[in-house]
C-alpha cells in the first residue's frame, strides 16, 4: 500500500484520540455549556434588543469555537511527541518528515471536523433548524477546511516552542482572543468601531460568517469573500507548518 | 577483515560557538559489539544524534551500511534500530498497536508483520502481555519492547543509548544476554553507550572514549588498560578523563510537570 505510512500516523491519532474519554467530554462540554448559559441567558434580552433567535446565531460561532479548540490542541500534540519521546520513533523512521506531518495533521482534522459535527448534533436536541439542509454541505466543507487550517497552525506552533509554558502563553494571548473576536458570539453591527476593526482582522470572523451564511442565512460579509479568506488562511497555515516542521530537531 | 559498517570522518558538531563535537573519525566493523563512553557534556549524545540522522553535523562524513546519513536519510534510517535513552513509546497503544505502527513505518511486508511481530515479543517475554497498555507497562518492560521494536524492521545495526538506565540488575542482565545472543546468532552490529564501565567491559568488543569532543582512547578493554597501565577499565577511564564532575546540560527535565498538563486538559 502506498500511503500505509501516512494511514498508521493517522490511525495513532484516532486510537489516541477514543482511549482518552475526558478529553472528548472536555472537548465537547465547553461548547455545549456556552450554548445553554449564553444561549438561554443572553438569548431572552437579544430577542428584546430585536435580533432575534440568539441560539441560532449562537450555534455557528460555537461549532468555530469547538473547531478552534480541539484543531488547535491536536496540532500541539506534536509538542506533547516532542516531551514524551514519541517524535524521535517518528523522526528516525524512514519516512519524509512532511508524510509525518501530514499524517499527524490528518488525524487532528479528522478528531476537530468530528467534534464540530457533534455539537453541531447536539444544537439540533436544543432547538436548531438550519436554514437548508442541502446548504449544510457546505456547511461541512467549511468546517472540514478550518479544521485542518487549525490542526496545521497548532502543528507549526508546537514545532517552534519547547516546552509548556509556550503552550499555555498562545492558548492565553492568541487562541482566546481569536475567539472572542471573531463574532462567534455577537453581530458585528453593533459592535463598536475599534472592536470591528479588530474582529474584521481576524481570518476567524470570515469563517463564522461563512458558516453563520451556509446555516442560518444571515451573513456580515458575503459568501464569496468569506471563502477567499478561508483558502488564503488554509494556505497560510499549511505553509507555515510544513515550513516549521521541516526545521525541527528533536 | 570485515568492511566497516559504521563510519565518521571528520565529523564536526557546532551549537554556535560551542564546538560540541571537535572533528571525530571512527570505525566500527560489521557484527561488532561496540561501546561508545565518555562523561556528561562530552559529546556521545550529540554523536548518536548525528548518527542516527536526528541532528546534521556541521562538517564531516557519517556512513551507515554504506549510505551517507545526511544525503541517503530514508536508506540510512532503513538500515538501524534505536532505543532511544528515554523511552519513546505510545502509552495510548498496547505493545502489539506499538509494534503495528512502527511495523508499518518501515515497511515491513504485510504478509510477514503478524509472525515477526510475535516472535519478537516472545523474545522478550511481552507476548502475554501485547494487548495491554503500555502506559501500565514497568521500566523494564518498556525496555524490552523498545528493543523488540528496533529489531522488527530487521536492522544491520542497532544504537543503544544507556539501554540500562534506571533497570534493576535481572532486567539488565536479561538485556545484555539479549544483545550478545544478536551480535553472535543474527551477526548484528552493537553501538551502545553507557556510564556502567562494568557493563562496557563484560559486552563491548571494542571501546572508544570521548571527551570535550574529541575521542582519546580507543581499543580493546586490554589495549586500553595497557595504554594506561591500569587493571579495570574504570581505571583507565578515570585516568583518561579526570576525576573532576562535569555539568550535565540537560534538555529532558527543564520546564513543567508535563505529566499534570496532560492530565488537565
Amino acid at each position: 500500500m502506498k500511503n500505509s505510512d501516512i494511514y498508521i500516523l493517522w490511525w495513532r491519532q484516532m486510537k489516541r484520540y477514543l482511549r482518552t474519554r475526558s478529553r472528548i467530554i472536555g472537548a465537547i462540554g465547553q461548547p455545549i455549556l456556552f450554548l445553554l448559559a449564553l444561549g438561554y441567558g443572553i438569548g431572552s434580552v437579544y430577542k428584546k434588543a430585536g435580533q432575534g433567535n440568539y441560539i441560532h446565531f449562537l450555534v455557528p460561532g460555537v461549532i468555530t469555537q469547538t473547531i478552534l479548540f480541539s484543531g488547535v490542541f491536536w496540532g500541539i500534540q506534536i509538542l506533547f511527541d516532542k516531551r514524551f519521546g514519541f517524535l524521535k520513533e517518528m523522526l528516525v523512521a524512514p519516512v519524509s518528515r512532511l508524510r509525518i506531518l501530514v499524517g499527524n495533521a490528518l488525524g487532528g482534522t479528522t478528531i476537530a471536523l468530528m467534534q464540530g459535527i457533534f455539537v453541531f448534533l447536539i444544537s439540533l436536541i436544543f432547538g436548531f433548524r438550519p436554514y437548508s439542509w442541502p446548504l449544510l454541505t457546505v456547511s461541512f466543507g467549511i468546517m472540514a477546511a478550518m479544521s485542518l487550517a487549525l490542526t496545521s497552525f497548532g502543528a507549526g506552533i508546537a514545532s517552534m516552542v519547547e516546552d509548556f509554558q509556550g503552550f499555555q502563553a498562545i492558548n492565553n494571548f492568541l487562541i482566546f482572543p481569536l475567539f472572542f473576536l471573531s463574532s462567534a458570539l455577537y453581530p458585528l453591527t453593533s459592535a463598536p468601531t475599534v472592536l470591528r476593526i479588530l474582529t474584521e482582522i481576524n481570518p476567524l470572523t470570515y469563517i463564522v460568517d461563512g458558516l453563520r451564511y451556509t446555516m442560518i442565512h444571515q451573513s456580515h460579509f458575503g459568501l464569496g469573500k468569506d471563502l477567499i479568506v478561508l483558502a488564503a488562511t488554509l494556505v497560510v497555515c499549511v505553509g507555515f507548518a510544513v515550513n516549521r516542521f521541516e526545521h525541527l530537531e528533536a | 577483515m570485515p568492511e566497516a559498517i559504521i563510519s565518521a570522518k571528520n565529523v564536526v558538531k557546532k551549537f554556535g560557538d560551542l564546538e560540541a563535537v571537535a572533528g571525530i573519525n571512527f570505525e566500527v566493523k560489521a557484527g561488532e559489539i561496540f561501546a561508545f563512553l565518555g562523561p556528561n557534556g562530552a559529546g556521545k549524545s550529540t554523536t548518536i544524534k548525528m548518527l542516527t540522522t536526528m541532528l546534521q553535523p556541521t562538517s564531516g562524513e557519517l556512513y551507515l551500511a554504506g549510505h551517507d546519513v545526511t544525503k541517503q536519510r530514508e536508506e540510512a534510517r532503513q538500515s538501524f534500530g534505536i532505543v532511544f535513552q528515554d523511552p519513546a513509546l505510545e502509552e495510548e497503544l498496547t505493545a502489539y498497536e506499538n509494534m503495528r505502527f512502527h511495523a508499518v513505518l518501515y515497511k515491513v511486508l504485510k504478509t510477514q508483520q503478524a509472525k515477526r511481530i510475535e516472535e519478537l515479543l516472545k523474545l522478550v517475554d511481552l507476548w502475554e502481555r501485547r494487548d495491554s497498555l503500555v502506559r501500565t507497562y514497568s521500566g523494564g518492560m518498556r525496555r524490552r519492547l523498545e528493543i523488540a521494536r528496533g529489531l522488527l524492521h530487521h536492522p544491520k545495526i542497532l544504537f543503544l543509548d544507556e539501554p540500562t538506565l534506571g533497570l534493576d540488575v535481572q532486567t539488565r542482565n536479561i538485556l545484555w544476554n539479549y544483545v550478545e545472543k544478536l551480535s553472535k546468532h543474527e551477526g548484528m552490529t552493537i553501538f551502545f553507550t553507557t556510564h556502567y564501565l562494568d557493563e562496557a567491559e563484560e559486552v563491548a568488543q571494542r571501546i572508544a572514549i570521548i571527551d570535550h569532543g574529541s575521542i582519546i582512547a580507543e581499543g580493546s578493554v586490554k589495549q586500553l588498560t595497557k595504554q594506561t597501565g591500569t587493571k579495570s577499565l574504570e581505571q583507565a577511564y578515570l585516568k583518561l578523563t579526570g576525576e573532576a564532575v562535569r555539568d550535565d546540560v540537560s534538555e529532558d527535565n527543564n520546564g513543567l510537570n508535563v505529566r499534570s498538563v496532560m492530565r488537565n486538559r
